[in-house]
């Protein structure tokens, strides 16, 4: 198995390799002066002149290539026009915020999605098959922002049972940063109180995430199980005494989540990006809203830095995905 | 055609999206002569700011005190002309690429395919974010940036179809006779590859639709005061709760315009691709 | 009871877009205890619908409109899923499915699915106590390995960690009948067990079946379209054709004398018989237009105009075998 990972491994750094090119050659492809554009629209004369000795602009392009490569192994990615700190600080105390919700909302997607699925197959070409494949080409069609702003107006401006924006109230006092999941970090201070409020803000964000990922999961859910209930083995394992429930949830349901765990993989990744737009909704102090100040502000470092973080949870999370596949379904790991 | 028309009408998501992707277009094109008060693409009328929806104001009217549903109607020809834009370029971009990746071996393919990889495996909506930063925001960048992101889909449809018709026999009889590689390639190779592209096209236009949405609502596409259906919502934010109407219908109509794209695009990949047992 | 499973009258259909097929029409068996039944027919007879019947297994579309299923004194037929899951499958009856690659899940191992059987189905075994989870499994195990040896599939103490693909076809058949022989059922059904495998393999397996009847002290329906298989293996003898039981009795007296025309047919193609290359003329009549009277009749060479007119009565041949044919009536 651990020849699979490698393997898998190798297959992706040419990909990382030409994100690196990539978003190396995005910093070139503009007409103006290459540290006037990486410095973006708020930069000092200052901060540009520092920006062209720091790469090297005035070296020929293969030197300032690798000097690109090398500061990326650094992990230093410049620092932030706007808020001026360096850009990788930035990022590593935003991250567990777009964690803590992205995980909520895959959570949500796939502890929900996945038993809708199997029903919707079970029910075939009957009533609950019917609403729930409404439900899903609906859910896969609604644009994220809107339902956040529509979720906002219903639950908190109408009904008030739910707040409006950001991680926690304003008047109540944050917990010391232990693992910076807010929530958790509520709970390993013992404040029920905060804990609750926490649970409540997350509460919005992350429905509205979710949902786009709860349709597509259903969708290819229902497929698989329809497949897979279509094969021989499950006729047999019926004649075989197999308990009916049992066989559906344990030995059906394994042959028919390869493409549902694929989606998932890719889910991941949209969740990423799709907080962008969401976050910066709701005030979430996560990656998504500092990307979306980065754009209003034109802070170019910060976009970069971004799109590398991004392009590369991908990569690692295909690796992950191709395993659970492995796991899933031994066969395809003898087939190296 | 006819016996392909005939299958598909017996799909009824798939008509029922046909019939949204049509309703659209024609609002599209003659969206000025349907809509009530066309004028309201750009004037303004602060004494009826804001009001419900009535028999007047079907969607009611906004905070210059233009009356949405025509505007939500004028709004269609611009999604839908990006959505047109973005999926021609990417397909002018991308099925050529896949067509030379997969005819051909060697360095040239590899690279092309390894560039498509790269690509794909960043988010689009940030991957079109940030080039529409660099490139300074507007409509046109917003567009290309968007094409530069969805081409690579079919390049991979095209490689794959490519790459498997080229390794076939009727590839090399073909040459036996003395067809030259041109003629070989679209006449005969681009023909087949049509239909998976097609397919993806059309999930494609309604995706655009999607991600030209968001752009439109962070400001980086559409400009007011332009009808474009994201901005509107942009700019209704600040007039909630009261003015839920400002909201609720630019919203539906991306709903509904999407949802008919992705409909029709399934009830299509269902008719050219019979080999995948498809469970509907 | 001598019989350990009657199937009387069955009649079962199934529908269909192009109408309703009449696929069970009058089928009849019986199986003492300690023997072999064998069931022969060409394919498209009913015989996989006759084991459906039994199992309880039918498609959504089928409909049994008549008949019974005696099974140890008990109608079957009465018997509702739950009951049948419980009780009957794999405990009292044990199935050794057609083709051993598709009958097993292809992600989980073996032992996995064979523990998963004996978890629900195994005779709890009063003289060792209930035991806690773990215990039960290990005796479980144990009993399956004990299995796989008599059978001889190799390393079987390893076996069941690995998966049905990592074994040969006859290595997989084996398995299978430790599946179903794992929770001591009285009754074993094979559905042509043999034909996925090449000849020796074959032999072999029918050899282990007729050994394993006499240890294990189980009764065998054996479904085959192959006379010679009947042959080796089979004590009785049971015809089918279109629906319906043509002739039934012992091996050894519809061999010597077969009296139905269509037995004679049949026994005349074997390969082993064949003086020429000669088929029976004309096709088995489609279960959705069964001709009037006799169904073997369009076929049969010594049809009389009778034949077309009503049914056939169910009659005794000179060796003592049930016959459906007018001339012995």
């Amino acid at each position: 198995m651990l020849r699979f990972v490698l393997r898998r491994m190798a297959l992706v750094l040419p990909s990382l390799l030409g994100l690196l090119i990539v978003t190396f050659l995005l910093i070139h492809a503009v007409p103006s002066d290459p540290a006037a554009a990486l410095a973006g629209d708020a930069a000092t004369p200052e901060q540009i002149a520092r920006l062209r000795q720091q790469y090297g602009f005035d070296s020929p392009i293969h030197e300032q290539f690798f000097r690109y490569l090398d500061k990326v192994a650094h992990l230093d990615f410049g620092e932030s026009a706007f808020s001026h700190r360096p850009v990788t600080l930035d990022i590593a105390q935003r991250l567990p915020a777009t964690l803590e919700l992205t995980f909520c909302a895959l959570a949500l997607s796939v502890f929900i999605g996945v038993p809708l699925g199997v029903l919707a197959a079970l029910n075939h070409n009957a009533w609950p098959d019917y609403v729930l494949r409404a439900v899903s080409v609906l859910g896969i069609a609604m644009a994220a922002f809107w339902v956040a702003i529509m979720l906002q107006l219903l639950f908190s401006m109408q009904l008030g049972w739910l707040p409006l924006r950001g991680e926690l109230t304003s008047t109540m006092a944050q917990p010391p940063r232990v693992t910076g999941f807010l929530v958790i970090d509520c709970l390993i201070d013992g404040r029920w109180d905060a804990f609750v409020d926490a649970l409540q803000h997350l509460a919005l964000p992350a429905v509205t995430l979710s949902l786009g990922g709860l349709a597509t999961i259903v969708r290819f859910t229902r497929a698989g199980v329809l497949d897979t209930l279509q094969q021989d083995f499950v006729f047999y394992e019926r004649a075989m005494g197999y308990r009916w429930l049992r066989l559906v949830w344990i030995f059906v349901l394994r042959n028919s989540v390869t493409a549902t765990v694929t989606q998932i993989g890719l889910l991941f990744g949209g969740l990423i990006a799709g907080g962008v737009v969401v976050e910066a909704i709701f005030d979430w102090p996560g990656i998504g809203s500092y990307t979306v100040q980065a754009i209003l502000t034109g802070d170019r470092q910060v976009m970069l830095a971004v799109t590398l973080l991004v392009g590369t949870v991908y990569a690692a999370v295909n690796i992950l995905v191709d395993l659970v596949h492995g796991l899933l379904d031994p066969r395809l790991m003898e087939q190296e | 055609m006819r016996p392909i028309l005939r299958k598909l009408s017996r799909d009824l998501p798939a008509m029922l999206g046909l019939a949204i992707v049509v309703f659209v277009l024609l609002l599209a094109i003659f969206g000025p002569l349907i809509a009530p008060y066309p004028e309201d693409a750009a004037s303004s009328h602060l004494t009826r700011r804001l009001r419900p929806p009535s028999a007047d104001y079907l969607f009611g009217t906004d905070n210059l005190g233009r009356d949405i549903f025509s505007r939500v109607i004028l709004g269609a020809r611009g999604a839908l002309s990006i959505a047109l834009t973005v999926v021609t370029v990417a397909m002018l971009i991308g099925v050529p690429l896949g067509l030379v990746a997969g005819f051909r071996r060697g360095w040239l393919s590899e690279t092309i395919m390894r560039v498509t990889d790269v690509v794909l495996a960043i988010p689009q909506l940030v991957l079109a974010l940030a080039l529409a930063q660099l490139m300074s925001p507007s409509l046109e960048t917003a567009m290309l940036a968007l094409s530069l992101t969805y081409w690579p889909f079919f390049t991979r449809i095209v490689y794959a179809e490519t790459r498997r018709l080229s390794a076939s026999m009727f590839v090399d009889a073909l040459r036996g006779v003395g067809a030259g590689t041109g003629r070989i390639v679209f006449l005969h190779i681009l023909p087949n590859s049509i239909s998976p592209v097609i397919v993806r096209a059309t999930i494609g236009l309604g995706f655009t639709i999607l991600v030209a949405a968001v752009l439109g609502f962070l400001g980086m596409g559409a400009t007011p005061p332009a009808p474009d259906w994201g901005l509107t919502i942009a700019e209704s934010r600040v007039y909630l709760p009261k003015a839920w109407w400002y909201v609720t219908f630019p919203g539906l109509a991306i709903l509904i315009t999407v949802m008919g794209f992705n409909l029709l695009g399934d009830g299509l990949r269902d008719l050219v691709d019979p080999r995948i047992r498809r469970s509907r | 009871m001598m019989k350990l499973l009657s199937v009387q009258g069955l009649k079962v259909s199934i529908r269909t877009d192009e109408g309703i097929a009449q696929v069970l029409d009058d089928v009849g068996l019986d199986l003492e205890r300690g023997r072999i039944l064998g069931v022969v027919g060409e394919s498209g007879c009913g015989k996989s619908t006759l084991i459906r019947a039994i199992m309880g297994i039918l498609p959504r579309a089928a409909t049994v409109e008549q008949g019974e299923i005696w099974f140890e004194g008990e109608n079957l037929l009465v018997f509702s899923e739950a009951e049948l899951a419980r009780g009957v499958r794999s405990s009292r009856i044990g199935f050794i499915p057609q083709d051993p690659l598709l009958a097993l899940n292809p992600v989980f191992k073996i032992g996995s699915q064979l523990l998963e059987i004996m978890r629900w189905h195994a005779p709890h075994d009063q003289s060792q106590g209930s035991g806690r989870g773990a215990e039960r499994r290990k005796r479980h195990v144990a009993r399956l390995v004990g299995l796989l040896k008599r059978l001889q599939v190799p390393d079987p103490e390893t076996a069941l960690e690995r998966y049905p693909h990592q074994f040969s076809g006859g290595q997989r058949q084996r398995l299978l009948i430790a599946a179903a022989l794992a929770c001591s059922p009285q009754l074993l059904i094979a559905d042509e067990p043999t034909t996925a495998l090449d000849v020796t393999t074959q032999h072999q397996i029918l050899l282990l079946l007729r050994e394993l009847v006499g240890e294990f002290g189980v009764s065998l329906l054996f479904v085959t379209h192959d006379f010679g298989v009947v042959a080796e293996l089979c004590d009785d003898l049971c015809v089918i054709y279109a629906g319906q039981t043509v002739e039934a009795g012992t091996v050894r007296s519809i061999l010597d004398a077969p009296a139905h025309p269509y037995t004679r047919a049949l026994l005349a193609c074997h390969p082993d018989r064949a003086t020429s290359f000669r088929g029976i003329p004309g096709s088995v009549p489609s279960p959705l237009a069964p001709p009037p009277g006799c169904r073997f009749a369009p076929r049969c060479g010594d049809a009389r105009a009778v034949c077309t007119e009503g049914a056939p009565p169910q009659a005794r041949s000179t060796s003592g075998a049930e016959v459906r044919c007018v001339q012995f009536a």
